[in-house]
């Protein structure tokens, strides 16, 4: 193998990717071959690095230096500084906000300190479209682990001892659901990549797509292993036009190098993968909606029972699981569920990916374990709210999970205790907000979004979404009283009873969490009164076109 | 096996497999349903079958959830009601509500239920759909601003009839039930059978309204106005006035229309039974030849553009015998207008048929054999009804009266026209003694009876071996039809109804029309059969006289140009 | 250029019978549209193909909202309206883009050239506000990037 004395990693997830990495990458391999240094530096693409309010940006190993924000007109100076001369071009160093902009070496920043990389491993520092970079980071040996080892029976019994949850939304127990599909009847049985990732503010399954396609591959082989299927299936959101790219790449060289197709890794099990992509529609993201989809139909929720994993895909046994839940797999193979328990908590155990966006310095991919804080989050890794403002709320899980306000800041991110406070972990999204955000028109921002996603099939979803909308924007107008208020409630209450799919069941979170966490604000609204001066003042309600 | 659960803290045990609606509806509690239909599967989706199960965080719907042993199901408690007055208040919501406007008023789901929910209003923000009504055929009109998108229809068009016209489109709340492209039914391969709006639970889907021009006939002073009935009409239009299904009336039916001004009454039944008369000629030929077989039957105007539609390649199968309906039109203005010394341009003939695509035949341009349309006016049983009620007729005091003659004369064959299996029921009556002279021993050929979707019997005409294939709801003709279009029909003669169950479960027949309420309705079409003195179309004497006084023979020159017709490619 | 019919008929072919193969099939022949939508003939097309009924394809068609049935913009420039983008400006994005193209948001510029749309979220909330023309995303946006963002494409169409 060709020695490198360094190697530079850019970014290439779609993040980056959109500020230009493809022409940094183009100005450095200019100026490395102006001082004829490509034979010595190798330049890689690699995933998402996580920090993406920085982009675009490198990584110089050995050093483990990150270099960001760049221009092409920077890449002189890294060349002729750091690479030749070994100085660190301490302007361009990635910065963190709490220290007296004392440069680190990346993971000595805060932003990467409390991070635990499981999921994550490998994005970042390794090239996504070879395979041969993954099975150097030692992709591929729970896999083959796996088959030699242990008998299907044996994977879900580890994976149910891990205590691993779905990363999908609803932190269902893994091995539970393996275990169920495993007992089905019929054939062939599917294994389904939930990938249709469309909760506002989530964009972890995407990166980990992007970044370490090959891992999902070994994650569905060893599920597929587990619960008997011989077909599996990645389901991506048809916007995420990279993710397709890479997943399909990785399905093809593994399909290459025996890891799919008949006999994988020369084991007596035919496993096999198609990526499949979706064309717009949150709902989609629902299980039995996704399988619909798949068919050729509209994507609507199915009733349930009979559930996906007794009549799924074509009326077969199917087990549907998130691109994260599949990607902690070959790590709790790997390093034995024990292992696994010993981060995070007792009920939650492991990491979770949060996607940080909203009033917050550093917005980007995070990997951390289970039951950190709030508080350590937005303040610690997320470097607090920016432009002196005060912190007003976050929201967990997406626009169907719930709100949170500043007396939760303290509050053990895990599945059990923000399910007690109204709200849920959801798919990980983390939306900072600061103090000049109304409530009430966030909250009618939360509800368009369901008004455009509803499926259409069921009545309370169906007119109730656009109804609630309505009365919040009745109120953001100021001509709210206290009929539509008891109004709100009923319906509220009806879509959460009444509803086919928690799609319905979940739209009105935003409102009840709003009326629980900020009813002084609410209420001033009825007395015409906006504190965050955002409602009303002759523009009525933004949201309305 | 059986399963014991409560409803409302009461015992009850229901069948494994049943759904917690059965169990509700044993313990005689009724749940409000509108997306259920009982020949469809499950959809789940209105959601005002909503009740609280014990173990279940939300509430479950009756009509798809399983009843299970030792479960607790509570129908009408305070959350139970809540839910359901608000899905009732959101779907009022985004309906037009304009109930006296509508034809459904009185007998929409809709309104029933909102009445029985003690609901007037909706305080929800209002929402108007904005899609234009189609009015683009001669059947049905299509209002989907009144959809309440529960898809029983999409069922019925899809999944009954094979077709799929109707779709959901669009989502969130400007999903509605449409054609592709939006484009109206008159320009699509819809064959107008109305099984759509059989099932519509409300008055999105209507059948055109004819009444107005039957009432002008009746009123000029200078139209002989003759009314012929199908023969399903008398098993069903009680119905219309609050018998239960299954009752016979034609007794009632026929001094009705003398109420409402007819010149003269007349049945279906007898060109039912001439079409026997020419249909059998037609097969007996084609079988000495060995052409063109299967014969398939044409009397079932959604049959037949069906057939236009999808099987344009095999449409020399298809009898060239037009409808009983357009062949009493060609006599009524030929035969009826020589024999009675009326000027045919003066006679107008309504039909009462249980169809809606009896409409569009009425229109079709080659139906029109005595240089005016054989048939003027169709109306539906609803719209007979609506005539009655507005004449003012009381149904309970109606009178018993016979048909007029000559073309009011006719047999039991003619009478199982209207119930899927009859027409070939009644064809094998008088093929078997035409070919063979002797008289039937058992007239009931019970195999091509019922609600089965494929029926076919084996008879031995003679020293032939016939083999008769029945079929009704368009999903089941396809599968014979490619049998057919695949050389590989076993059939030498194959009867066809568009409508599950036949005429009797017409797309104009009293709403509703489920297979239970079918099953009656065909016991009583079996009954009436029974009942009458002549049971094979050739001994009714007056298509005797007709032979002799008129056609001559089957087959004759009078009846290619009067009783026969051709049929058109289409494309699907 | 229009591809041959039977040439778009074949292309199809593959697509039957895959999971997730109608959707495959529709995207396809919406990449080929120069107007990125899908005609009345494409439907028509994987309605035969897939054997199933025209109004079904119809139905799915509509559902999704990447597929058009009506002629967009040579490019789609979407929007994303939800909370991450909103909290950051995403509404004065939306409305300097439609102040700029002289349309509202579902519309197209009458040279059409772009369509408008206003979507939920593209998964790229990590560089809000965001918008995507086509397949590339622009993030990290402000409405003064806009017109020089939009010229670029203007350029690239009269060249
Ligand atoms: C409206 C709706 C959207 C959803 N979207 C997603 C999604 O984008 N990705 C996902 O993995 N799960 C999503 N889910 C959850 C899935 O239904 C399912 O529970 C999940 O894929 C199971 O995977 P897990 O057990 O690994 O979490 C969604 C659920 C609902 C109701
Ligand atoms: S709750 Fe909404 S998204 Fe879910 S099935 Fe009902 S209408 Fe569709
Ligand atoms: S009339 Fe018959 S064919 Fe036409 S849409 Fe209705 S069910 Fe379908
Ligand atoms: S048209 Fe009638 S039957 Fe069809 S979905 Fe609408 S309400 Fe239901
Ligand atoms: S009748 Fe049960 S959901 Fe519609
Ligand atoms: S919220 Fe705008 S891209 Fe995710």
């Amino acid at each position: 193998m060709k020695y490198y004395r360094a190697h530079v990693l850019i970014c290439s997830g779609s993040n980056c990717a959109i500020k230009g990495c493809q022409t940094i990458k183009d100005a450095l391999v200019a100026v490395l071959n102006k001082h004829e240094l490509q034979s010595e530096i190798k330049v890689v693409d690699t995933g998402c690095l996580g920090w993406c309010e920085q982009g675009p940006s490198m990584v110089i190993y050995p050093e483990g230096v990150m270099y960001s924000r760049l221009k092409n007109s920077d890449m002189d100076e890294i060349v002729t500084e750091h690479l030749l001369k070994g100085r660190f071009v301490h302007r361009l160093m990635t910065q963190s906000t709490d220290t007296l902009g004392l440069a680190s070496p990346l993971n000595m920043t805060p932003f990467f300190q409390k991070q635990r990389r499981v999921v994550l491993k490998n994005c970042g520092l390794i090239n996504p479209e070879r395979l041969e970079d993954y099975i150097h980071a030692g992709g591929y040996t729970a896999l083959a682990t796996a088959l030699d080892k242990y008998a299907p029976e044996e994977i879900i019994a580890m994976v149910l001892d891990a205590g691993l949850r779905g990363r999908g939304g609803a932190g269902f127990l893994t091995g539970k659901k393996w275990s169920y599909t495993k007992a089905a009847l019929g054939e062939p049985k599917y294994l389904i990549c939930n990938a249709d990732e469309g909760e506002p503010g989530t964009f972890k399954d995407r990166l980990i797509l992007e970044g370490d396609p090959h891992l999902i591959v070994e994650g569905m082989a060893i599920a597929a292993y587990a619960i008997g299927a011989s077909k599996g299936i990645i389901y991506v959101r048809g916007e995420y036009d990279l993710s397709i790219k890479r997943m399909e790449q990785a399905v093809l060289q593994a399909r290459e190098n025996g890891i799919l197709g008949e006999g994988v890794l020369g084991s007596g099990f035919n496993f096999d993968i198609e990526v499949c992509a979706g064309a717009g529609a949150y709902v989609c993201g629902e299980e039995t909606a996704l399988i619909e989809s798949i068919e050729g139909n509209r994507g609507e929720p199915r009733f349930k029972p009979p559930y996906p994993a007794e009549k799924g895909l074509w009326g077969l046994p199917t087990c549907v699981n998130n691109v994260e839940t599949l990607a902690n797999i070959p790590a709790i193979i790997e390093n034995s569920p024990t292992w696994y328990r010993s981060l995070g908590t007792e009920n939650s155990p492991g990491t979770k990916v949060f996607t940080l966006t909203g009033n917050i310095t550093n917005s980007g991919l995070i990997e951390v374990p289970m039951g950190i804080t709030l508080r350590e989050i937005i303040y610690d890794i997320g470097g607090g709210i920016p432009q002196g403002r005060r912190f007003k709320m976050a929201q967990t899980g997406g626009t169907s999970g719930g709100c949170l306000a500043e007396e939760h800041l303290d509050l053990p991110m895990d599945y059990d205790s923000l399910a007690s406070h109204g709200s849920s972990l959801g798919s990980g999204a983390l939306l900072i907000m600061d103090d000049s955000h109304c409530i009430l028109d966030l909250t009618h921002c939360f509800l368009k979004f369901f008004v455009h996603e509803s499926c259409g099939k069921c009545t309370p979803c169906r007119e109730g979404t656009p109804a609630l909308y309505k009365l919040i924007g009745k109120m953001t107008a100021g001509q709210g009283n206290q009929d539509d208020l008891e109004l709100i409630h009923r319906l509220a209450r009806t879509m959460q009873d009444s509803s086919l799919c928690a799609l319905g069941q979940t739209a009105p979170v935003p409102v009840l969490s709003a009326f629980r966490h900020f009813w002084p604000e609410v209420e001033a609204h009825m007395t015409g009164n906006c504190l965050a001066h955002k409602c009303f003042s002759g523009r009525g309600s933004k949201h309305d076109h | 096996m059986t399963i014991e659960l409560t409803i409302n803290e009461r015992i009850v045990c229901v069948a494994e497999g049943s759904t917690v609606l059965d169990a509700c509806a044993k313990a005689g509690v009724k749940i409000p349903t509108l997306c259920y239909h009982p020949d469809q599967q499950i959809k789940a989706n209105c959601r005002i079958c909503l009740v609280e199960v014990s173990g279940q965080r939300s509430l479950q719907p009756a009509c798809a959830y399983p009843a299970q042993s030792g479960m607790a199901v509570y129908t009408s408690t305070p959350r139970v009601r809540e839910a359901r007055k608000t899905i009732l208040e959101l779907m009022l919501a985004s309906h037009p509500r304009a109930c006296l406007e509508c034809p459904r008023n009185l007998k929409c789901e809709l309104q029933l239920l909102a009445n029985e929910l003690n609901i007037s209003e909706s305080p929800f923000p209002r929402y108007e759909r904005q899609v234009p009504a189609d009015l683009s055929t001669p059947s049905l009109k299509r209002v989907p601003e009144k959809c309440i998108n529960c898809r029983r229809c999409v069922h019925a068009c899809l999944v009954t009839q094979g077709i799929g016209i109707l779709y959901t489109s669009e989502r969130g709340q400007e999903t509605v039930v449409q054609t592709v492209g939006r484009e109206p039914l008159g320009d699509l391969s819809c064959v107008l059978c109305g099984q759509c709006l059989q099932v519509c639970p409300v008055g999105a889907i209507t059948e055109i309204d004819d009444t107005d021009k039957v009432w002008a006939a009746l009123a000029d002073p200078k139209k002989h106005t003759l009314v012929q009935v199908a023969p399903a009409i008398r098993v069903a239009l009680g119905e219309e006035f609050g018998q239960d299904p299954g009752g016979i009336v034609t007794g009632k039916l026929v001094s009705a229309l003398r109420m409402l001004g007819f010149d003269k009454v007349f049945d279906t039944d007898f060109t039912a039974d001439l079409t026997i008369i020419e249909e059998g000629h037609e097969f007996l030929e084609r079988l000495k030849e060995g052409e063109s077989l299967p014969l398939i039957t044409s009397c079932s105007p959604g049959w037949i553009k069906f057939a236009e539609h999808n099987f344009p390649n095999l449409l020399r199968h298809l009898s060239t015998c037009k409808s009983p309906q357009q062949m009493f039109g060609a006599l009524a203005k030929t035969y009826y207008a020589q024999s009675s010394g009326h000027n045919p341009r003066d006679i107008y003939v309504v039909s009462v048929m249980p169809c809606t695509a009896k409409k569009f035949e009425a229109r079709r341009p080659e139906m029109q054999d005595s240089v005016y349309p054989d048939v003027d006016v169709v109306l539906t049983t609803r719209e007979l009804a609506r005539m009655l009620k507005q004449a003012g007729i009381v149904w309970e005091a109606l009178a018993e009266e016979a048909f007029d003659t000559p073309l009011g004369i006719s047999t039991g064959a003619g009478v199982i026209f209207g119930a899927t299996g009859g027409v070939m029921e009644a064809a094998l009556r008088t093929v078997y003694e035409v070919v063979t002279g002797e008289e039937l021993g058992r007239l009931d050929f019970t195999a091509v009876r019922g609600m089965e979707g494929i029926k076919e019997a084996d008879i031995e005409v003679g020293k032939q071996a016939i083999r008769v294939g029945v079929a009704h709801g368009l999903q089941n003709a396809r599968l014979l039809m490619e049998q057919v279009e695949r050389g590989e029909s076993p059939y030498h003669f194959i009867e066809i109804m568009c409508c599950p169950g036949g005429c009797i479960g017409g797309g104009g027949q009293p709403i509703p029309t489920t297979n239970a309420i079918r099953q009656k309705r065909i016991a009583a079409t079996y009954l009436a059969d029974e009942s009458m003195v002549l049971r094979k179309s050739h001994q009714n004497p007056a298509v005797t006289t007709l032979y002799e006084e008129f056609l001559k023979r089957p087959l004759g020159l009078r009846s290619h140009e009067l009783l026969h017709t051709h049929y058109t490619p289409r494309t699907k | 250029m229009i591809e041959a019919p039977n040439k778009r008929s074949a292309q199809i072919d593959v697509f039957v019978g895959q999971p997730g193969g109608m959707l495959k099939a529709l995207h396809a022949l919406q990449s080929q549209s120069e107007a990125n939508f899908l005609s009345p003939a494409d439907i028509k097309l994987v309605a035969s193909k897939f054997g199933v009924p025209v109004a079904k394809v119809w139905g799915t068609v509509t559902f999704y909202s990447l597929f058009a049935t009506t002629p967009r913009g040579r490019h789609i420039i979407r929007v994303c309206e939800n909370a991450p983008c909103h909290v950051v400006g995403a509404s004065d994005i939306l409305a300097a883009l439609e102040q700029h193209l002289k349309i509202r948001a579902g519309g197209t510029t009458t040279d059409g050239l772009f369509t408008l749309e206003a979507t939920s979220c593209l998964g790229v909330c990590g560089v809000a506000p965001a918008i995507m023309i086509d397949s590339t995303v622009y993030g990290n946006l402000t409405k003064e990037q806009l017109p020089a963002l939009l010229a670029e494409y203007r350029q690239e169409a009269q060249a």
